[in-house]
């Protein structure tokens, strides 16, 4: 099978880009991911996008963008599996690559939040959920992190506030970097007083849904522009996996299935095993999503994930940093664009490029982009060449 | 950020000196304290963004809320109200859709017939748009004095955010010739884009809002650069002024506009009226300047900035002259209206404020 190598990453701040449009944002990281490359030229776009047909009205992004970004003509289309839409995206672009059917893909996601405020995105946001069986009973992202947190909090008798830890290693690390919406660390005090979203889950055990988008570029390593500068990083291992919708349609709600597959495929791909791994970027979402990520990926045994976090072992010199550019937590949550935001994070680490968050002799990272509870979970595996 | 200009703004600035000769508050006595409506729509959590609304009585709307402001101005104007050459009132809630209000405070105060009378409409920056009109009527020199009046009686839909700050009150200026005045307005400069952060359709009884659009793209976009471009116009800098008053639809936004632009706690803090009276929408920028001007002294300079949703801001330099003594007390102080206190708790509010529907 091809190789396949990123050879370009672009992104934009996230935050409220209440002056500009979708496809702008979108632009903006193309045009960075293009430049970052050397001038690679794409064939195939495939745009990670959770809601735009309700948040912005607007589907048909693929042919969208593609004019938008100066590219008519080449394929381009939309993909969605909800908070999992970017790693989705970029599985399509890495599968295409690899197949040798496509020289050079562009990946990109992209979420416009800010088009709806208020109980308008929390509906957009539920359409994400089993609709007959859970959002039309009022339940919300949220709210269903909420009951798994607080059945982990019953079944594992943690303290109330076993998830802080997730939110001050964020907010630490978003603190160097300039595209994070929040840039402040945070103390176990402020996470103490933060307000209530749904009952247990509070402000800081939740990432804020924010504007962003970012964008890859793939291809073979043979085909890297001569003026490429950057070190390479190529895609080791890829898999998604798959479960329910609806929590109460599991077998164990407190054990993330997709989250093990996914992760356990791509590892084996690799030819990896677990120490092999420098650092991990979860789906933070919630800071319960987190905790249970890294049992199922297996950093910590069922019921304990909470604690790497407590002790701080997921920090920068942690046993398994996470969230290291600040996750989706200080980032903040751009929909269909967190995952590939995980990936520039990814290779900016692998290139050594992360400045004040660098981590030490950083090889291998694996990436993980879930949709809903683990409904879906793309797992990627990234090592530099 | 603000924008760059192609060219220079345009400071409004009156032919002739222009200036205010007499300014009158009102609040209404009773108070809803913002625990109140927390206790019935949020089981008491969450952050309150002020400490008390004042609330009109049974009896009270624009038109006898601004017939009292306009009498405490007459009162420190001390002028004959025939020589009024207009009459104008800014605010949300004009009690008819049709027919104004201006014209009933005219009469109420003697100045009818001879006189320009309207009702200004700009969310809450009808009363400070009035005031610019003013200034250039007296400034033009076709009129002597002019009154202009911002009011409101404010709506909040019942549960949402605004329920807690919708206020009542509002403010009274008479402008005349700047030799006769008690603080010389020195020019003024407004900044308007279509932003669309706040509305109130006919026939809608409470406006909607954009929730966080309301912030940064629209209340500090607006302010900032208003008070910023006027400020590179005049030559001035924060330390300039000894006062300064923001629109204040809650505690927080003017004093955090205030900070970036360089205005400490002190300099707000006399005009700064939100927490204990709540938002008062078209009034809230011109009971900021009574309560200042209670309180000022001659030589003091004072920067006005308003701001309405839709949206835009005017900004006022102004200097405080001799003439400000002694007038204080020729009528009824803002503080003084915000001393006379009655609380009042939700239930009392839903009756006073019409908000049970009876058919």
């Amino acid at each position: 099978m091809t190789e396949v190598v990123i050879a370009g990453i672009g992104q934009t701040e996230v935050g409220e880009h209440w002056d500009i449009g979708l496809r702008d944002l979108a632009f903006l990281a193309i045009q960075n991911a293009v430049k970052d490359s050397g001038g690679l030229k794409p064939q195939s776009l495939f745009v990670g996008n959770m809601l735009a047909p309700n948040l912005s009205n607007q589907a048909h992004l693929g042919a969208l963008l593609a004019d938008y970004a100066g590219l008519l003509g080449i394929e381009a289309v939309t993909i969605e599996a909800a908070g999992a839409s970017g790693g989705a995206a970029l599985r399509q672009g890495y599968l295409a690559v690899a197949s040798g059917f496509v020289d050079v893909a562009l990946v990109v996601g992209v979420e416009k939040f800010t088009d709806k405020v208020g109980s308008s995105v929390d509906a957009a946001l539920a359409t994400t959920g089993d609709s007959d069986f859970e959002s039309i009973q009022g339940m919300t992202p949220a709210a269903q992190a909420a009951l798994l947190m607080k059945r982990y909090i019953h079944e594992y008798e943690t303290p109330k506030d076993a998830f802080a830890g997730f939110a001050l290693t964020a907010h630490a690390n978003g603190v160097a970097n300039k595209n994070a919406m929040f840039r402040k660390a945070i103390k176990p005090e402020t996470y103490a007083k933060a307000e209530m979203v749904s009952d247990l889950l509070n402000m800081f055990d939740m990432a804020p849904n924010a504007d962003g988008a970012a964008a890859l570029l793939l291809t073979r390593a043979d085909l890297i522009p001569s003026g490429h500068q950057n070190p390479l990083v190529k895609i080791i291992g890829s898999a998604a996996s798959s479960d329910t919708l609806a929590l109460h349609d599991r077998k164990d709600m407190l054990y993330f299935d997709t989250a093990q597959i996914s992760a356990g495929k791509a590892m084996k791909q690799a030819g990896l095993t677990l120490d092999k791994i420098n650092f991990f970027e979860y789906h933070d979402t919630f800071g319960i999503y987190a905790a249970l990520q890294l049992e199922a990926v297996g950093f910590a045994i069922k019921g304990k994930g909470w604690k790497l976090a407590a002790d701080n072992e997921i920090g920068l010199k942690g046993k398994i940093p996470c969230a290291t550019m600040g996750g989706m937590k200080a980032r903040g949550f751009a929909g269909g664009a967190a995952g590939v935001y995980q990936a520039v994070d990814a290779v900016t680490q692998l290139r050594g490029q992360a400045e004040a968050n660098q981590i030490e002799n950083a090889k291998v990272g694996l990436i993980q982009s879930l949709g809903g509870p683990a409904s879906t979970a793309v797992s990627h595996i990234l090592q530099r060449l | 950020m603000t924008t760059p200009h192609t060219h220079s703004p345009t400071l409004l600035k009156p032919a002739k000196p222009v200036g205010i000769i007499g300014y009158g508050a009102y609040v209404p006595r009773f108070r809803l304290p913002a625990k109140e409506v927390a206790r019935v729509w949020t089981g008491k959590s969450g952050g309150l963004p002020i400490k008390e609304k004042a609330v009109p009585g049974l009896d009270e709307d624009v038109i006898t809320m601004s017939i009292e402001a306009a009498r405490n101005a007459m009162k420190r104007a001390q002028i004959d109200p025939t020589e009024l050459r207009a009459v104008w009132v800014g605010s949300e809630s004009h009690p008819y859709a049709v027919k104004p209000t201006s014209t009933l405070v005219a009469e109420a105060i003697g100045a009818v017939p001879n006189t320009q009378a309207a009702d200004w409409e700009f969310a809450c920056k009808a009363g400070t748009e009035a005031l610019v009109a003013a200034m250039g009527l007296v400034g033009s020199g076709m009129g002597h004095y002019a009154m202009a009046i911002g009011m409101d009686t404010a709506q909040g839909k019942p549960g949402d955010a605004l329920e807690y700050t919708a206020g009542a009150g509002g403010g009274a200026y008479i402008l005349g010739p700047a030799e006769e005045s008690l603080a010389q307005i020195n020019f003024s400069y407004s900044f308007v884009t279509d932003t669309p952060d706040f509305w109130r359709r006919e026939y809608q009884k409470y406006p909607e809002h954009g929730m966080r659009f309301t912030g940064e793209p629209a209340y500090f976009k607006h302010i900032t650069e208003a008070a910023t471009h006027l400020m590179q116009a005049a030559g001035t800098t924060a330390k300039d002024y000894k006062w300064a008053v923001f629109h204040q639809p809650n505690t927080k936004f003017p004093q955090r506009v205030a900070g970036q632009l360089g205005f400490s706690a002190e300099q707000i803090e006399p005009g700064l009226l939100v927490p204990v009276i709540g938002n008062t929408y078209a009034g809230a920028a011109m009971i900021g300047l009574t309560a200042t001007l209670d309180i000022a002294q001659p030589g003091d300079r004072i920067l006005v900035v308003s701001f309405g949703s839709g949206a835009g801001s005017d900004a006022f330099d102004i200097t405080v002259t001799d003439k400000i003594t002694g007038r204080a007390g020729l009528a009824v102080k803002t503080q003084e209206y915000i001393s006379r206190r009655t609380e009042i708790d939700y239930a009392t509010y839903v009756r006073y404020r019409g908000k049970l529907a009876m058919k």
